[in-house]
C-alpha cells in the first residue's frame, strides 16, 4: 500500500462552470510537507476544495487517491475519516456552536467512537500550548467574531486536535502577522513525523522559512509546471511568476 | 380500540405515538353543545357560578367567528371532536401507586417520575381531560405552596380561585379563549405565597391518548409578592389518522418583585390543532420570562403576552418554532406596555424544514402617558430547504414617544459553506445541518435547564434527519 496522497492528472471545474484544474499531478509522501505555489487564479485553493470534496466542484478527469485508494467517490466527511484535512483559507463562522463541542463531535466522528472528556481535554492542552493560547477560544462560538488571525490559528488547532495524515493548509500564513505567522509554523512544524504530510498553499515565500519544505511545486492555470527544492522557492521570491508562466507556455 | 390505529408519522420518528390501551371510564358524546358543557360541570360537582360562567363563554364562542388572519383552520371540524374523556375515578393521585397501572406505565415511559425524582419541585401529569396525578415536594408545602389540579383549586380555594380565574384572560379575548372557558378540563393550580422562592422548577406534562379528543387545559398561576417560580409544561400524545385538537388557556399573576417562568416544550404529533392563549400580568417591579418552544402539530396559534402594568415591570419572550412539511407554526409574543419605565423583549428564533411554514406575528404596543419604556425585537428565520417558507408579521403600536424600541429581523438560509466546513472536519451531512440549526436556537436554548435543552437538541436532530442532500 503507497504510504502517499497522490494527485493523478486531476481536472475540475466548477460545477456548471468554468475549468479550473486542467491535469494536476503530485505526490505528497507521508512524513513529508510539500509546498504549492503560484500567481493569483492559478487554481491552487481549488486543488485543496477539490481534495477535500467540496460540492461547488466536480471532477471531470484523473483521481485523487489516499495510500493507494481513491476518494473521488467519498463525500468530504468520509474523507475527513480518511485522515485528510483542510486549513480553509477563509475559515467559517457558525455561530451558536462552541468552538470546543464542535472540536469534540468532530474527533468522535473522525474515531467513530466516544472521546473522552479528560482525553479530549489533554489534547486541547497541548494544542493551546504549542499554539501559545488561552483556553477563553475554546468556549467562543466557532469563528463567530473571530479576527483572521484567530480563524487561521484555529485551524491548526483543530488541525493538532484531529491529528490527520495528510493536511491541506491554504493561504493559512495570509494576512498573518509575523508573530501569528510563527506560532502558525510552530503548530505545523510541531505535527511533523513520519506520520503526517502535508500540502502548504501559499503565495509567498515567507513561511517557508518557519516550515521547511521538502519540495516546492508551482502552480501556473491548472497544472504544476515545476518542481524542486526550496531554493525554487527563493527563486520565485526573488524573480516572480514571469520566468514559469513562459515554462507553461513552452510546455 | 379499533379506531386508534397507530400510522407512521409523515417522514419523521414521532418516539411518543405509541397508543396505550386505556379506554376513559366517561367520555362525552361527539361535538360541542350546551348538554356537554353542562354535562362536563356535572361530573366536575362544580359550583353553580362556574356553571354560568361556562354558558356564558360558550355563547360567546359561538358569537365568534374562526379567525382567518392567521393560519388556515378550516380542516378543524368541532362536530367530529370529543370535548371531553375521564381517563380514572380518581383526580390528583399524590403518588404514583395510585395511579392505573396502564397510565402510570406511559409516563414511566415519557421518564416523568424519574424527572421528579431528580429535578423537579413538582409534577402534574394529565391525560385526557384530568390530572391524574399531582404532587410538590413537602418542604413546599409546608411553606403554603399549592400546585394542584384547577379543579382541585376551584374545590379547595374557591375564594383565591374566584379573585383571579378569568380575570387574566377573559372568555371575550378570543374564539378559543371563549371555547376553553366552557368547556376547561384538566390544569394546574398554581400559589406561591409572598417571599417563598421554588428552585426546582414544577412541572405539568399533556398527554392525549384517546383518538379525536380534545384537550383544553387551564391552567392559573399566581406568584405573590417577591414569590419566585418556574413551571414547564410538556405535551405529547399518539399519532392518529384523524386530527386532533388541543387548546389550552394560562393565566399567570406576577405580583410585586416576583419572578416567574413558564416554559413550554410543545411536541405534539403532526395532526394536532393547537390554539393556545397565554398571558402574564405583571406588576410592580416584577419579572415574567416566557420561553416557548414549538416543534410539532399541524398548526399551532400561539402568542405568549405579557401585560406589563406597573412602574419597573419586565418580561421577555423567548420562542423557537420548528415547522416541517405540513406545519404552520403561526408564533410570537405580545408585549403590551401600560405603566412608565418598563421594559422587554421578543427574541424568536423559527427553522422551516421541507414545505413547512412558520410565520412570527408579534404585538409590541406602548400605551400614551407609559413613559421611557424599553424594548428590543429580535426575530430570525432559518430556511432549509428551497420550498420552506416563512413570513414575519411584526405590529408595532408606539403611542409615547419617550418608548426606545429596537427591531431587528433576519432571514438566511442553510449555508453550503457552513455545511462542507463542519462536514471537512468529519461530522455527517445530517448532523452539520443538526448542529446549525442547534446553533441557531442558542441564543434561546441556553435558557433552559440543561435536561430540556438536551431534549430539545435530541428532537431538533431527529426532525433535521434526511433534510439535506
Amino acid at each position: 500500500m503507497a504510504n502517499e496522497l497522490e494527485i493523478r492528472n486531476l481536472h475540475a471545474r466548477i460545477v456548471d462552470g468554468e475549468a479550473i484544474l486542467k491535469g494536476v499531478n503530485l505526490v505528497v509522501p507521508k512524513g513529508q510537507i510539500h509546498a504549492v505555489m503560484g500567481p493569483n487564479g492559478a487554481g491552487k485553493s481549488t486543488l485543496g476544495k477539490v481534495i477535500a470534496g467540496d460540492p461547488g466542484y466536480e471532477v471531470t478527469q484523473g483521481d485523487i487517491l489516499v495510500d493507494g485508494e481513491s476518494i473521488l467517490e467519498l463525500g468530504p466527511d468520509e474523507r475527513a475519516r480518511k485522515g485528510l484535512f483542510l486549513a480553509f483559507q477563509y475559515p467559517v463562522e457558525v455561530p451558536g456552536v462552541s468552538n470546543a463541542n464542535f472540536l469534540r463531535l468532530a474527533l468522535q466522528a473522525k474515531r467513530g467512537e466516544e472521546v473522552s472528556v479528560s482525553e479530549f481535554y489533554a489534547k486541547l492542552q497541548k494544542a493551546l500550548e504549542t499554539l501559545e493560547w488561552d483556553e477563553s477560544i475554546l468556549t467562543r462560538y466557532l469563528n463567530d467574531g473571530f479576527s483572521g488571525g484567530e480563524k487561521k490559528r484555529n485551524e491548526i488547532m483543530h488541525m493538532m486536535v484531529l491529528e490527520p495524515t495528510y493536511a491541506i493548509l491554504d493561504e493559512t500564513d495570509s494576512g498573518l502577522d509575523i508573530d501569528a505567522l510563527k506560532l502558525v509554523a510552530k503548530g505545523v512544524n510541531a505535527m511533523r513525523g513520519p506520520n503526517f504530510g502535508a500540502l502548504l498553499i501559499t503565495h509567498y515565500q515567507r513561511i517557508l522559512n518557519y516550515i521547511v519544505p521538502d519540495a516546492v511545486h508551482v502552480m501556473i492555470d491548472g497544472r504544476i509546471v515545476t518542481s524542486g527544492g526550496p531554493e525554487l522557492a527563493m527563486k520565485l521570491e526573488e524573480q516572480g511568476y514571469d520566468w514559469v508562466k513562459e515554462l507553461a507556455v513552452a510546455n | 380500540m379499533s379506531e386508534n390505529i397507530l400510522v407512521e408519522d409523515i417522514g419523521n420518528e414521532y418516539k411518543y405515538g405509541f397508543v396505550d390501551e386505556v379506554k376513559p371510564v366517561w367520555k362525552a358524546e361527539k361535538g360541542l353543545s350546551r348538554r356537554v358543557v353542562e354535562a362536563i360541570s356535572y361530573h366536575k360537582e362544580e359550583p353553580a357560578w362556574m356553571l354560568q360562567f361556562r354558558l356564558k363563554a360558550l355563547e360567546i364562542y359561538q358569537a365568534k367567528p374562526v379567525p382567518t388572519w392567521g393560519a388556515d383552520l378550516s380542516g378543524l371540524n368541532m362536530d367530529e371532536i370529543y370535548f371531553y374523556a375521564k381517563p380514572t375515578e380518581k383526580r390528583d393521585a399524590q403518588s404514583w401507586e395510585e395511579v392505573p397501572e396502564a397510565i402510570r406505565r406511559t409516563y414511566e415511559r415519557l421518564g416523568i417520575p424519574e424527572a421528579e425524582r431528580r429535578v423537579l419541585a413538582g409534577v402534574g401529569a394529565q391525560y385526557d381531560s384530568e390530572m391524574v396525578y399531582h404532587q410538590v415536594r413537602e418542604e413546599l408545602k409546608r411553606q403554603g405552596v399549592i400546585f394542584v389540579s384547577i379543579e382541585e383549586g376551584l374545590r379547595q380555594y374557591e375564594d383565591l380561585f374566584r379573585e383571579y380565574f378569568a380575570t387574566v384572560v377573559p372568555p371575550e379575548d378570543n374564539k378559543y379563549a371563549a371555547l376553553n372557558s366552557a368547556v376547561w378540563s384538566g390544569g394546574s393550580f398554581v400559589y406561591v405565597p409572598k417571599g417563598v422562592k421554588v428552585e426546582l422548577p414544577l412541572q405539568a406534562y399533556f398527554r392525549v391518548n384517546t383518538a379525536e379528543l380534545g384537550q383544553f387545559e387551564r391552567t392559573l398561576i399566581i406568584v405573590d409578592e417577591g414569590a419566585e417560580v418556574h413551571y414547564i409544561e410538556g405535551c405529547t400524545a399518539p399519532v392518529y389518522t384523524t386530527d386532533s385538537f388541543h387548546s389550552g388557556v394560562i393565566e399567570i399573576v406576577v405580583n410585586q418583585g416576583a419572578r416567574s417562568r413558564y416554559t413550554t416544550i410543545q411536541n405534539w404529533p403532526h395532526n394536532m390543532y393547537n390554539l393556545v392563549t397565554q398571558r402574564a400580568i405583571v406588576k410592580k417591579d416584577a419579572y415574567h420570562m416566557w420561553l416557548d418552544g414549538n416543534l410539532g402539530s399541524k398548526v399551532t396559534m400561539k402568542y405568549p403576552s405579557s401585560y406589563l402594568v406597573e412602574e419597573g415591570a419586565r418580561s421577555d419572550i423567548l420562542s423557537i418554532a420548528f415547522a416541517n412539511t405540513g406545519q404552520h407554526q403561526d408564533a410570537g409574543g405580545k408585549l403590551i406596555f401600560a405603566a412608565s419605565h418598563t421594559g422587554g423583549s421578543v427574541v424568536s428564533k423559527s427553522i422551516s424544514k421541507g414545505s413547512g411554514r412558520s410565520s412570527y406575528r408579534g404585538l409590541i404596543k406602548v400605551y400614551e402617558g407609559a413613559k421611557h419604556v424599553k424594548v428590543n425585537v429580535e426575530c430570525d428565520a432559518l430556511l432549509i430547504n428551497e420550498e420552506s417558507r416563512t413570513d414575519t408579521y411584526p405590529y408595532m403600536e408606539i403611542e409615547d414617544d419617550t418608548a426606545t424600541v429596537g427591531h431587528e429581523a433576519t432571514v438566511s438560509r442553510l449555508n453550503d459553506e457552513q455545511i462542507f466546513y463542519l462536514q471537512s472536519r468529519g461530522l455527517p451531512e445530517d448532523e452539520a445541518a443538526a448542529l446549525i440549526v442547534r446553533g441557531f436556537i442558542e441564543p434561546v436554548a441556553k435558557e433552559l435547564p440543561l435536561e430540556y435543552a438536551v431534549e430539545l437538541n435530541r428532537l431538533i436532530e431527529l426532525e433535521m434527519e434526511g433534510s439535506v442532500g
